[in-house]
Protein backbone atom coordinates (compact mmCIF):
# COMPACT_ATOMS: atom_id res chain seq x y z
CA UNK A 1 0.00 0.00 0.00
CA UNK A 2 1.25 3.54 -1.12
CA UNK A 3 1.10 5.86 2.04
CA UNK A 4 -0.32 8.88 -0.08
CA UNK A 5 -0.77 12.32 2.20
CA UNK A 6 -4.14 11.96 2.71
CA UNK A 7 -2.90 8.98 4.83
CA UNK A 8 -0.72 11.16 6.53
CA UNK A 9 -2.85 13.60 7.14
CA UNK A 10 -5.69 11.53 8.56
CA UNK A 11 -3.38 9.85 11.00
CA UNK A 12 -1.62 13.78 11.66
CA UNK A 13 -5.31 14.60 13.24
CA UNK A 14 -5.77 11.75 15.40
CA UNK A 15 -2.95 12.63 17.05
CA UNK A 16 -4.19 15.97 16.75
CA UNK A 17 -0.71 17.40 14.50
CA UNK A 18 -0.97 20.35 12.14
CA UNK A 19 1.02 19.56 9.04
CA UNK A 20 2.10 21.66 6.29
CA UNK A 21 0.93 20.43 2.53
CA UNK A 22 4.90 20.24 2.70
CA UNK A 23 5.31 17.97 5.74
CA UNK A 24 2.36 16.02 4.92
CA UNK A 25 4.38 14.95 1.43
CA UNK A 26 7.55 14.64 3.23
CA UNK A 27 6.76 12.46 5.88
CA UNK A 28 4.37 10.33 3.17
CA UNK A 29 7.62 9.62 1.38
CA UNK A 30 9.18 8.48 4.24
CA UNK A 31 7.00 6.37 5.92
CA UNK A 32 6.05 4.82 2.64
CA UNK A 33 10.00 4.06 2.54
CA UNK A 34 9.25 2.57 6.56
CA UNK A 35 6.31 0.00 6.02
CA UNK A 36 8.36 -0.82 2.18
CA UNK A 37 11.00 -1.57 4.48
CA UNK A 38 9.13 -3.86 7.15
CA UNK A 39 7.57 -5.48 4.09
CA UNK A 40 10.25 -7.46 3.61
CA UNK A 41 9.34 -9.42 6.85
CA UNK A 42 6.57 -11.19 4.71
CA UNK A 43 8.60 -13.01 2.24
CA UNK A 44 9.07 -15.24 6.01
CA UNK A 45 7.26 -18.17 6.74
CA UNK A 46 5.05 -17.62 9.38
CA UNK A 47 2.71 -20.64 9.59
CA UNK A 48 1.91 -21.70 13.08
CA UNK A 49 3.27 -18.71 14.29
CA UNK A 50 1.29 -16.79 16.95
CA UNK A 51 1.39 -13.09 16.61
CA UNK A 52 3.74 -11.79 18.96
CA UNK A 53 1.92 -9.13 21.26
CA UNK A 54 5.17 -8.93 23.86
CA UNK A 55 8.69 -9.80 23.16
CA UNK A 56 9.40 -11.13 26.43
CA UNK A 57 7.79 -14.50 26.92
CA UNK A 58 5.85 -13.78 29.94
CA UNK A 59 2.91 -14.27 31.46
CA UNK A 60 0.16 -13.16 34.46
CA UNK A 61 1.76 -10.70 36.35
CA UNK A 62 -0.92 -9.49 38.91
CA UNK A 63 -1.22 -7.09 41.75
CA UNK A 64 -3.32 -8.38 44.78
CA UNK A 65 -6.47 -6.16 45.78
CA UNK A 66 -4.83 -4.10 48.47
CA UNK A 67 -4.78 -0.29 48.71
CA UNK A 68 -1.73 1.78 48.60
CA UNK A 69 -1.89 5.64 49.57
CA UNK A 70 -2.16 7.33 46.77
CA UNK A 71 0.22 10.11 46.05
CA UNK A 72 -2.49 13.00 47.36
CA UNK A 73 -4.44 16.06 45.57
CA UNK A 74 -1.24 18.57 45.90
CA UNK A 75 1.29 16.65 44.33
CA UNK A 76 -1.41 14.91 41.57
CA UNK A 77 -2.11 18.54 40.81
CA UNK A 78 1.81 19.80 40.84
CA UNK A 79 2.48 19.96 37.32
CA UNK A 80 -1.19 21.08 35.92
CA UNK A 81 -1.15 23.71 33.75
CA UNK A 82 -4.15 25.15 35.05
CA UNK A 83 -6.36 23.90 38.04
CA UNK A 84 -9.52 25.14 39.78
CA UNK A 85 -10.04 24.31 43.58
CA UNK A 86 -8.93 20.19 43.80
CA UNK A 87 -9.66 20.11 39.76
CA UNK A 88 -7.91 20.00 36.61
CA UNK A 89 -8.59 22.78 34.51
CA UNK A 90 -9.15 22.20 30.76
CA UNK A 91 -10.88 24.50 28.12
CA UNK A 92 -14.84 24.00 28.65
CA UNK A 93 -15.99 20.83 27.26
CA UNK A 94 -19.40 21.27 25.79
CA UNK A 95 -21.67 17.67 25.65
CA UNK B 1 -44.20 -0.17 5.73
CA UNK B 2 -43.86 -2.14 8.77
CA UNK B 3 -40.07 -1.95 10.84
CA UNK B 4 -38.28 -4.01 13.01
CA UNK B 5 -36.29 -2.87 15.37
CA UNK B 6 -32.85 -4.58 16.20
CA UNK B 7 -31.35 -3.74 19.63
CA UNK B 8 -27.84 -4.62 21.35
CA UNK B 9 -26.47 -3.59 24.84
CA UNK B 10 -23.06 -2.70 25.64
CA UNK B 11 -23.67 -2.58 29.60
CA UNK B 12 -20.50 -1.46 31.81
CA UNK B 13 -20.32 -2.96 35.04
CA UNK B 14 -18.12 -1.48 37.80
CA UNK B 15 -16.34 -4.39 39.75
CA UNK B 16 -16.48 -4.30 43.65
CA UNK B 17 -12.59 -4.00 44.24
CA UNK B 18 -10.98 -2.10 46.94
CA UNK B 19 -7.95 -0.90 44.46
CA UNK B 20 -8.25 0.15 41.03
CA UNK B 21 -7.42 -2.72 37.86
CA UNK B 22 -3.91 -1.42 37.80
CA UNK B 23 -2.93 0.21 40.59
CA UNK B 24 -3.09 0.44 44.59
CA UNK B 25 -5.42 3.69 44.39
CA UNK B 26 -8.85 3.24 46.52
CA UNK B 27 -12.44 2.68 44.30
CA UNK B 28 -13.94 4.66 46.95
CA UNK B 29 -17.27 6.73 45.76
CA UNK B 30 -17.39 10.49 46.70
CA UNK B 31 -13.89 11.31 48.18
CA UNK B 32 -12.49 14.95 47.17
CA UNK B 33 -11.53 15.23 43.86
CA UNK B 34 -7.98 13.97 42.37
CA UNK B 35 -7.48 12.50 46.35
CA UNK B 36 -7.39 9.00 44.84
CA UNK B 37 -4.67 8.99 42.35
CA UNK B 38 -1.13 7.74 41.76
CA UNK B 39 1.33 7.87 38.80
CA UNK B 40 -0.56 4.82 36.91
CA UNK B 41 -3.84 6.16 37.20
CA UNK B 42 -2.43 10.13 36.20
CA UNK B 43 -1.13 8.79 33.50
CA UNK B 44 2.01 10.04 34.26
CA UNK B 45 5.69 8.85 31.92
CA UNK B 46 7.00 5.95 33.05
CA UNK B 47 4.72 4.46 35.15
CA UNK B 48 4.09 0.86 35.08
CA UNK B 49 0.23 -0.93 35.11
CA UNK B 50 -0.47 -3.83 37.11
CA UNK B 51 -3.22 -5.70 36.59
CA UNK B 52 -5.74 -6.67 39.66
CA UNK B 53 -5.68 -10.32 40.24
CA UNK B 54 -9.35 -9.87 41.85
CA UNK B 55 -10.58 -8.17 38.44
CA UNK B 56 -9.32 -11.47 36.77
CA UNK B 57 -11.72 -13.39 39.73
CA UNK B 58 -14.36 -11.63 38.78
CA UNK B 59 -14.73 -11.38 35.16
CA UNK B 60 -14.56 -15.23 35.05
CA UNK B 61 -17.31 -15.25 37.63
CA UNK B 62 -19.26 -13.19 35.11
CA UNK B 63 -18.34 -15.16 32.14
CA UNK B 64 -19.44 -18.41 34.08
CA UNK B 65 -22.60 -17.34 35.48
CA UNK B 66 -23.52 -15.77 31.31
CA UNK B 67 -22.82 -19.10 30.30
CA UNK B 68 -19.62 -17.65 28.24
CA UNK B 69 -16.40 -19.27 27.25
CA UNK B 70 -13.27 -17.97 29.01
CA UNK B 71 -10.70 -17.58 26.85
CA UNK B 72 -7.44 -19.51 27.60
CA UNK B 73 -4.84 -16.68 26.47
CA UNK B 74 -5.83 -12.95 26.17
CA UNK B 75 -4.09 -9.82 26.49
CA UNK B 76 -4.86 -5.86 26.97
CA UNK B 77 -5.37 -3.70 24.08
CA UNK B 78 -4.61 0.32 24.12
CA UNK B 79 -7.76 2.10 22.46
CA UNK B 80 -6.28 5.46 21.63
CA UNK B 81 -8.28 8.82 21.35
CA UNK B 82 -8.11 11.71 23.09
CA UNK B 83 -10.21 13.20 25.83
CA UNK B 84 -9.94 15.33 28.51
CA UNK B 85 -10.96 12.82 31.07
CA UNK B 86 -8.20 10.30 29.66
CA UNK B 87 -5.04 11.11 31.03
CA UNK B 88 -3.15 8.64 28.86
CA UNK B 89 -4.71 9.33 25.40
CA UNK B 90 -5.13 5.88 25.31
CA UNK B 91 -7.66 3.92 27.18
CA UNK B 92 -6.17 0.15 28.47
CA UNK B 93 -9.15 -1.99 27.12
CA UNK B 94 -9.28 -5.65 25.63
CA UNK B 95 -10.23 -5.98 21.81
CA UNK B 96 -8.56 -9.00 19.96
CA UNK B 97 -9.03 -11.68 22.95
CA UNK B 98 -11.68 -10.52 25.31
CA UNK B 99 -11.77 -12.66 28.51
CA UNK B 100 -15.04 -13.80 27.79
CA UNK B 101 -16.77 -14.89 24.54
CA UNK B 102 -20.20 -16.46 23.60
CA UNK B 103 -22.27 -16.79 26.05
CA UNK B 104 -25.97 -16.07 26.50
CA UNK B 105 -29.17 -15.31 29.51
CA UNK B 106 -32.23 -16.30 29.03
CA UNK B 107 -35.08 -13.36 29.26
CA UNK B 108 -38.37 -13.57 30.02
CA UNK B 109 -40.67 -11.09 29.24
CA UNK B 110 -44.14 -10.94 30.68
CA UNK B 111 -46.72 -12.91 28.58
CA UNK B 112 -43.94 -13.99 26.16
CA UNK B 113 -41.69 -17.20 25.29
CA UNK B 114 -38.69 -17.48 27.08
CA UNK B 115 -35.92 -16.14 24.72
CA UNK B 116 -31.88 -16.41 24.14
CA UNK B 117 -30.30 -13.41 24.21
CA UNK B 118 -26.18 -14.11 22.91
CA UNK B 119 -23.69 -12.38 24.83
CA UNK B 120 -20.67 -11.42 22.29
CA UNK B 121 -17.94 -11.06 24.69
CA UNK B 122 -17.18 -9.88 27.90
CA UNK B 123 -14.03 -7.45 28.33
CA UNK B 124 -12.12 -6.16 31.15
CA UNK B 125 -11.06 -2.47 30.92
CA UNK B 126 -10.48 1.32 32.59
CA UNK B 127 -12.75 3.66 33.42
CA UNK B 128 -12.14 6.98 32.29
CA UNK B 129 -12.22 10.52 35.26
CA UNK B 130 -14.98 12.26 35.47
CA UNK B 131 -16.00 16.07 34.02
CA UNK B 132 -17.01 18.29 36.01
CA UNK B 133 -18.84 22.03 34.48
CA UNK B 134 -19.96 25.11 35.69
CA UNK B 135 -20.65 24.50 39.04
CA UNK B 136 -17.59 24.57 41.04
CA UNK B 137 -15.96 28.25 41.29
CA UNK B 138 -13.44 29.22 39.20
CA UNK B 139 -15.02 26.58 36.63
CA UNK B 140 -16.85 29.41 35.01
CA UNK B 141 -15.09 29.33 32.05
CA UNK B 142 -13.60 25.99 31.57
CA UNK B 143 -14.34 22.35 32.88
CA UNK B 144 -12.71 20.31 35.93
CA UNK B 145 -11.50 16.72 35.53
CA UNK B 146 -11.12 14.58 38.55
CA UNK B 147 -9.57 11.15 37.96
CA UNK B 148 -10.62 9.45 40.77
CA UNK B 149 -12.34 7.32 38.94
CA UNK B 150 -9.61 6.82 36.25
CA UNK B 151 -8.70 3.51 36.50
CA UNK B 152 -11.49 2.24 38.25
CA UNK B 153 -11.99 -1.27 36.84
CA UNK B 154 -15.33 -2.00 34.91
CA UNK B 155 -16.60 -5.07 33.09
CA UNK B 156 -17.81 -4.21 29.16
CA UNK B 157 -20.63 -6.50 28.71
CA UNK B 158 -21.89 -6.71 24.52
CA UNK B 159 -24.64 -8.35 23.50
CA UNK B 160 -25.73 -9.92 20.09
CA UNK B 161 -28.50 -7.64 18.30
CA UNK B 162 -30.81 -10.34 19.28
CA UNK B 163 -33.22 -7.65 21.09
CA UNK B 164 -36.14 -6.34 19.22
CA UNK B 165 -38.15 -4.39 21.87
CA UNK B 166 -37.92 -1.94 24.51
CA UNK B 167 -39.39 -4.79 26.87
CA UNK B 168 -36.75 -7.10 26.14
CA UNK B 169 -33.76 -4.77 26.40
CA UNK B 170 -35.02 -4.06 29.98
CA UNK B 171 -35.77 -7.94 30.66
CA UNK B 172 -32.29 -8.63 29.72
CA UNK B 173 -29.99 -5.85 31.47
CA UNK B 174 -32.37 -6.62 34.78
CA UNK B 175 -31.35 -10.12 34.45
CA UNK B 176 -27.99 -8.90 34.19
CA UNK B 177 -28.33 -6.50 36.70
CA UNK B 178 -29.28 -9.49 39.06
CA UNK B 179 -26.65 -11.52 37.96
CA UNK B 180 -23.60 -9.32 38.62
CA UNK B 181 -24.97 -8.16 42.06
CA UNK B 182 -25.90 -11.70 42.98
CA UNK B 183 -22.66 -12.66 42.21
CA UNK B 184 -21.08 -9.74 44.81
CA UNK B 185 -18.73 -8.72 42.07
CA UNK B 186 -20.55 -5.13 41.43
CA UNK B 187 -22.76 -2.98 43.69
CA UNK B 188 -24.82 -2.92 40.69
CA UNK B 189 -25.58 1.61 42.35
CA UNK B 190 -27.18 2.88 38.93
CA UNK B 191 -26.98 6.30 40.03
CA UNK B 192 -23.66 6.49 41.17
CA UNK B 193 -22.78 5.03 37.75
CA UNK B 194 -22.16 1.33 38.88
CA UNK B 195 -24.13 -0.31 35.97
CA UNK B 196 -24.38 1.62 32.66
CA UNK B 197 -25.46 1.02 29.44
CA UNK B 198 -25.39 1.77 25.97
CA UNK B 199 -28.29 0.95 23.54
CA UNK B 200 -27.43 -0.02 19.85
CA UNK B 201 -30.91 0.95 17.62
CA UNK B 202 -31.56 0.35 14.63
CA UNK B 203 -34.68 0.01 12.49
CA UNK B 204 -35.11 -2.35 9.00
CA UNK B 205 -38.09 -3.34 6.93
CA UNK B 206 -39.65 -6.59 8.34
CA UNK B 207 -38.43 -9.40 6.45
CA UNK B 208 -35.25 -7.17 5.44
CA UNK B 209 -32.13 -9.55 5.52
CA UNK B 210 -29.42 -6.54 5.95
CA UNK B 211 -29.84 -4.38 9.28
CA UNK B 212 -30.44 -0.82 9.12
CA UNK B 213 -27.94 1.94 10.47
CA UNK B 214 -27.94 1.96 14.17
CA UNK B 215 -27.42 5.38 16.28
CA UNK B 216 -25.73 3.90 19.72
CA UNK B 217 -27.46 6.03 22.66
CA UNK B 218 -24.86 6.19 25.33
CA UNK B 219 -25.14 6.28 29.24
CA UNK B 220 -28.78 5.68 29.97
CA UNK B 221 -28.95 5.12 33.75
CA UNK B 222 -31.96 3.59 34.64
CA UNK B 223 -34.45 0.67 33.63
CA UNK B 224 -36.84 3.56 33.24
CA UNK B 225 -34.45 5.78 30.68
CA UNK B 226 -33.43 2.32 28.73
CA UNK B 227 -37.29 2.03 28.09
CA UNK B 228 -37.57 5.36 26.82
CA UNK B 229 -34.47 5.91 25.25
CA UNK B 230 -35.15 2.72 22.85
CA UNK B 231 -38.47 3.49 21.96
CA UNK B 232 -38.03 7.39 21.15
CA UNK B 233 -35.12 6.32 19.45
CA UNK B 234 -37.04 3.73 17.42
CA UNK B 235 -39.99 6.09 16.74
CA UNK B 236 -37.25 8.83 15.60
CA UNK B 237 -35.60 6.71 12.75
CA UNK B 238 -38.89 5.22 11.57
CA UNK B 239 -40.04 8.57 11.22
CA UNK B 240 -37.32 9.82 9.69
CA UNK B 241 -37.24 7.02 6.82
CA UNK B 242 -40.91 7.25 6.13
CA UNK B 243 -39.90 10.97 5.56
CA UNK B 244 -37.57 10.05 2.97
CA UNK B 245 -34.40 10.57 5.29
CA UNK B 246 -31.32 7.74 6.34
CA UNK B 247 -30.51 7.47 9.49
CA UNK B 248 -26.89 8.19 10.01
CA UNK B 249 -24.26 6.21 12.70
CA UNK B 250 -23.86 8.99 14.78
CA UNK B 251 -23.82 8.72 18.84
CA UNK B 252 -26.74 10.22 20.49
CA UNK B 253 -27.06 10.99 24.14
CA UNK B 254 -30.47 10.41 25.90
CA UNK B 255 -32.56 13.70 27.50
CA UNK B 256 -34.10 12.17 30.88
CA UNK B 257 -36.10 15.86 30.89
CA UNK B 258 -37.38 15.87 28.09
CA UNK B 259 -37.55 11.84 26.87
CA UNK B 260 -35.56 12.38 23.89
CA UNK B 261 -32.33 11.81 22.13
CA UNK B 262 -29.85 14.14 20.66
CA UNK B 263 -26.81 14.19 18.31
CA UNK B 264 -23.29 14.37 19.83
CA UNK B 265 -21.93 15.70 17.29
CA UNK B 266 -17.83 16.34 16.74
CA UNK B 267 -17.13 12.79 17.69
CA UNK B 268 -17.53 11.44 13.89
CA UNK B 269 -13.52 10.56 14.07
CA UNK B 270 -13.38 9.09 17.18
CA UNK B 271 -14.23 5.62 16.15
CA UNK B 272 -10.72 5.05 14.76
CA UNK B 273 -9.08 3.56 17.53
CA UNK B 274 -6.39 2.12 16.35
CA UNK B 275 -5.89 -0.88 19.13
CA UNK B 276 -2.92 -2.14 19.84
CA UNK B 277 -1.56 -4.78 22.40
CA UNK B 278 -0.58 -2.99 25.08
CA UNK B 279 3.33 -3.66 25.88
CA UNK B 280 2.83 -2.59 29.57
CA UNK B 281 0.89 -5.75 30.65
CA UNK B 282 2.06 -9.29 30.11
CA UNK B 283 -0.72 -11.88 28.03
CA UNK B 284 -3.47 -13.39 30.56
CA UNK B 285 -3.17 -17.21 30.80
CA UNK B 286 -5.96 -18.79 32.43
CA UNK B 287 -5.40 -22.57 32.50
CA UNK B 288 -8.56 -24.66 32.96
CA UNK B 289 -7.83 -25.32 36.39
CA UNK B 290 -8.33 -21.93 37.15
CA UNK B 291 -11.74 -21.68 35.77
CA UNK B 292 -12.59 -24.99 37.77
CA UNK B 293 -11.53 -23.30 40.84
CA UNK B 294 -13.82 -20.40 39.72
CA UNK B 295 -16.66 -22.51 38.79
CA UNK B 296 -16.83 -24.13 42.07
CA UNK B 297 -16.79 -20.90 43.89
CA UNK B 298 -19.99 -19.71 42.26
CA UNK B 299 -23.11 -19.21 44.58
CA UNK B 300 -26.22 -21.26 43.21
CA UNK B 301 -27.72 -18.75 40.69
CA UNK B 302 -31.06 -16.98 41.27
CA UNK B 303 -32.85 -18.82 38.01
CA UNK B 304 -31.62 -22.64 39.68
CA UNK B 305 -32.25 -21.27 43.18
CA UNK B 306 -36.05 -20.17 42.33
CA UNK B 307 -36.13 -23.78 40.04
CA UNK B 308 -35.15 -25.25 43.02
CA UNK B 309 -37.39 -23.23 45.23
CA UNK B 310 -40.52 -24.34 43.68
CA UNK B 311 -39.91 -27.76 43.16
CA UNK B 312 -38.17 -28.65 46.98
CA UNK B 313 -40.99 -26.27 48.86
CA UNK B 314 -43.88 -26.27 46.47
CA UNK B 315 -43.81 -22.64 45.87
CA UNK B 316 -45.82 -20.98 43.48
CA UNK B 317 -43.51 -19.15 40.52
CA UNK B 318 -44.51 -16.36 41.68
CA UNK B 319 -43.22 -16.56 45.56
CA UNK B 320 -40.40 -18.07 44.09
CA UNK B 321 -39.91 -15.07 41.85
CA UNK B 322 -40.00 -12.27 44.63
CA UNK B 323 -37.70 -14.41 47.34
CA UNK B 324 -34.69 -14.85 44.67
CA UNK B 325 -35.01 -11.23 43.41
CA UNK B 326 -31.74 -10.82 45.66
CA UNK B 327 -29.15 -13.28 46.85
CA UNK B 328 -29.64 -11.70 50.72
CA UNK B 329 -33.24 -12.19 50.48
CA UNK B 330 -32.98 -15.82 48.90
CA UNK B 331 -30.47 -15.70 52.14
CA UNK B 332 -33.31 -14.95 54.97
CA UNK B 333 -35.61 -17.02 53.74
CA UNK B 334 -33.33 -19.68 53.39
CA UNK B 335 -32.21 -18.89 57.29
CA UNK B 336 -35.60 -19.54 58.40
CA UNK B 337 -35.92 -22.70 56.98
CA UNK B 338 -33.04 -24.00 58.42
CA UNK B 339 -35.15 -23.40 61.52
CA UNK B 340 -37.70 -25.46 60.72
CA UNK B 341 -40.72 -23.49 59.25
CA UNK B 342 -43.51 -24.14 56.91
CA UNK B 343 -42.16 -23.00 53.79
CA UNK B 344 -45.15 -21.48 52.13
CA UNK B 345 -45.97 -19.40 55.56
CA UNK B 346 -42.54 -18.24 55.86
CA UNK B 347 -42.67 -17.05 52.03
CA UNK B 348 -45.97 -15.09 52.84
CA UNK B 349 -44.65 -13.41 55.70
CA UNK B 350 -41.58 -12.46 54.04
CA UNK B 351 -43.25 -11.18 50.93
CA UNK B 352 -46.14 -9.15 53.27
CA UNK B 353 -44.88 -8.05 56.37
CA UNK B 354 -41.09 -8.14 55.89
CA UNK B 355 -40.83 -6.62 52.61
CA UNK B 356 -43.20 -4.02 53.68
CA UNK B 357 -41.67 -3.58 56.90
CA UNK B 358 -38.29 -2.70 54.96
CA UNK B 359 -40.37 -0.71 52.06
CA UNK B 360 -41.40 1.16 54.96
CA UNK B 361 -38.22 1.92 56.69
CA UNK B 362 -36.03 1.68 53.43
CA UNK B 363 -33.43 -0.99 55.65
CA UNK B 364 -31.89 -3.62 53.63
CA UNK B 365 -32.79 -6.90 54.23
CA UNK B 366 -29.47 -7.98 55.81
CA UNK B 367 -30.63 -4.90 58.92
CA UNK B 368 -33.96 -6.45 59.12
CA UNK B 369 -35.36 -5.90 62.99
CA UNK B 370 -36.95 -9.34 62.65
CA UNK B 371 -34.59 -11.64 62.14
CA UNK B 372 -35.00 -14.89 60.23
CA UNK B 373 -35.15 -16.72 64.27
CA UNK B 374 -37.79 -14.14 65.69
CA UNK B 375 -39.96 -14.44 62.19
CA UNK B 376 -39.70 -17.97 62.64
CA UNK B 377 -40.46 -18.04 66.46
CA UNK B 378 -43.51 -15.81 65.48
CA UNK B 379 -44.85 -18.87 62.88
CA UNK B 380 -44.27 -21.40 65.79
CA UNK B 381 -46.72 -19.43 67.71
CA UNK B 382 -49.04 -19.37 64.99
CA UNK B 383 -48.80 -22.94 63.98
CA UNK B 384 -49.21 -24.20 67.75
CA UNK B 385 -51.86 -22.04 68.47
CA UNK B 386 -50.98 -19.78 70.74
CA UNK B 387 -51.65 -16.76 68.96
CA UNK B 388 -54.30 -16.23 65.87
CA UNK B 389 -52.12 -15.07 62.41
CA UNK B 390 -54.37 -11.37 63.03
CA UNK B 391 -52.64 -11.00 66.58
CA UNK B 392 -49.03 -12.29 64.88
CA UNK B 393 -49.05 -8.67 62.45
CA UNK B 394 -49.50 -7.12 66.07
CA UNK B 395 -46.63 -8.93 67.63
CA UNK B 396 -44.45 -8.70 64.49
CA UNK B 397 -44.79 -4.60 64.70
CA UNK B 398 -43.62 -4.97 68.47
CA UNK B 399 -40.81 -6.95 67.25
CA UNK B 400 -39.88 -5.21 64.74
CA UNK B 401 -39.90 -1.83 67.05
CA UNK B 402 -38.28 -3.57 69.88
CA UNK B 403 -36.24 -6.43 69.03
CA UNK B 404 -37.82 -8.27 71.38
CA UNK B 405 -38.59 -12.19 70.84
CA UNK B 406 -41.82 -12.83 70.10
CA UNK B 407 -42.88 -15.10 73.13
CA UNK B 408 -42.13 -12.57 75.41
CA UNK B 409 -43.92 -9.87 73.64
CA UNK B 410 -47.19 -12.18 73.88
CA UNK B 411 -46.37 -13.21 77.52
CA UNK B 412 -45.66 -9.57 78.87
CA UNK B 413 -48.71 -8.12 76.65
CA UNK B 414 -51.44 -10.79 77.28
CA UNK B 415 -51.63 -11.83 73.88
CA UNK B 416 -52.30 -15.30 73.95
CA UNK B 417 -54.91 -17.00 72.15
CA UNK B 418 -58.01 -18.21 74.00
CA UNK B 419 -58.95 -21.64 72.59
CA UNK B 420 -60.81 -22.40 75.71
CA UNK B 421 -64.15 -23.25 74.91
CA UNK B 422 -65.85 -22.62 78.28
CA UNK B 423 -64.37 -18.68 77.99
CA UNK B 424 -65.47 -18.44 74.52
CA UNK B 425 -68.61 -20.49 74.92
CA UNK B 426 -69.52 -17.22 78.21
CA UNK B 427 -68.79 -14.38 75.44
CA UNK B 428 -70.87 -16.26 72.90
CA UNK B 429 -73.82 -16.36 74.99
CA UNK B 430 -73.47 -13.02 76.28
CA UNK B 431 -73.74 -12.07 72.57
CA UNK B 432 -76.70 -14.06 71.26
CA UNK B 433 -78.56 -12.96 74.58
CA UNK B 434 -77.88 -8.93 73.50
CA UNK B 435 -78.43 -9.60 69.52
CA UNK B 436 -81.61 -11.66 69.54
CA UNK B 437 -83.13 -10.15 66.63
CA UNK B 438 -80.33 -10.55 64.86
CA UNK B 439 -80.00 -14.21 65.94
CA UNK B 440 -83.60 -14.61 64.53
CA UNK B 441 -82.42 -13.14 61.15
CA UNK B 442 -80.05 -15.77 60.83
CA UNK B 443 -81.83 -18.55 61.58
CA UNK B 444 -84.56 -17.78 58.92
CA UNK B 445 -81.78 -18.25 56.25
CA UNK B 446 -79.60 -14.80 56.08
CA UNK B 447 -76.43 -16.62 56.90
CA UNK B 448 -74.22 -14.08 55.94
CA UNK B 449 -74.64 -12.31 59.47
CA UNK B 450 -72.09 -15.30 60.80
CA UNK B 451 -69.36 -13.07 60.06
CA UNK B 452 -71.17 -9.97 61.92
CA UNK B 453 -70.84 -12.64 65.17
CA UNK B 454 -67.76 -13.76 64.55
CA UNK B 455 -66.62 -10.38 63.93
CA UNK B 456 -68.07 -9.50 67.33
CA UNK B 457 -67.24 -12.05 69.23
CA UNK B 458 -63.40 -11.70 68.44
CA UNK B 459 -63.57 -7.82 69.20
CA UNK B 460 -64.63 -8.47 73.20
CA UNK B 461 -61.79 -11.20 73.04
CA UNK B 462 -59.79 -8.37 71.73
CA UNK B 463 -58.80 -10.54 69.12
CA UNK B 464 -57.61 -12.89 71.58
CA UNK B 465 -60.19 -15.49 70.90
CA UNK B 466 -59.12 -18.61 68.37
CA UNK B 467 -60.62 -17.97 65.34
CA UNK B 468 -61.82 -21.55 64.52
CA UNK B 469 -63.18 -22.18 67.76
CA UNK B 470 -65.28 -19.26 67.58
CA UNK B 471 -66.34 -20.38 64.43
CA UNK B 472 -67.49 -24.20 65.45
CA UNK B 473 -69.19 -22.72 69.29
CA UNK B 474 -71.00 -19.81 67.10
CA UNK B 475 -72.39 -22.48 64.53
CA UNK B 476 -73.07 -24.58 67.08
CA UNK B 477 -75.14 -22.17 69.14
CA UNK B 478 -76.75 -20.71 66.35
CA UNK B 479 -77.79 -23.44 64.49
CA UNK B 480 -78.66 -25.36 67.76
Amino acid sequence: MKITAANVEHVARLARLELSDEEKNLFAGQMDAILAYVEKLKELDTDGVLPTSHAVPMENAFREDVTEPPIGTEKALANSPDRADAFYRVPQIIE
Amino acid sequence: MKFQPVIGLEVHVQLKTNSKIFCGCSTAFGSSPNSQTCPVCLGLPGALPVLNKQVVEFAIKAGLSTNCSITPRSIFARKNYFYPDLPKGYQISQFEEPICQHGWLDIQVEGQDQKRIGITRIHMEEDAGKLVHGEIAGLEKGSGVDLNRACTPLLEVVSDPDLRTSDEAVAYLKQLHQIVTWLGISDGNMEEGSFRCDANVSVMPVGAAQFGTRAEIKNVNSFKFVKQAIEYEIQRQIDLIEDGGTVVQETRLFDPNSGTTRSMRGKEEAHDYRYFPDPDLVPLVIDPAWVERSRSELPELPEKKKQRFMESYSLPAYDADVLTATRALAEYYEECLALQTNPKAASNWIMGEVIRGLNDSGLPIEECPVTPRLLTDLLRLIEEGTISGKIAKKVFDEVWKSGKDPKTIVEEQGLVQVSDSSAIEAIIDDLLAREAGQVAEFRSGKDKLLGFFVGQVMKASKGKANPAVVNDLLLKKLKG
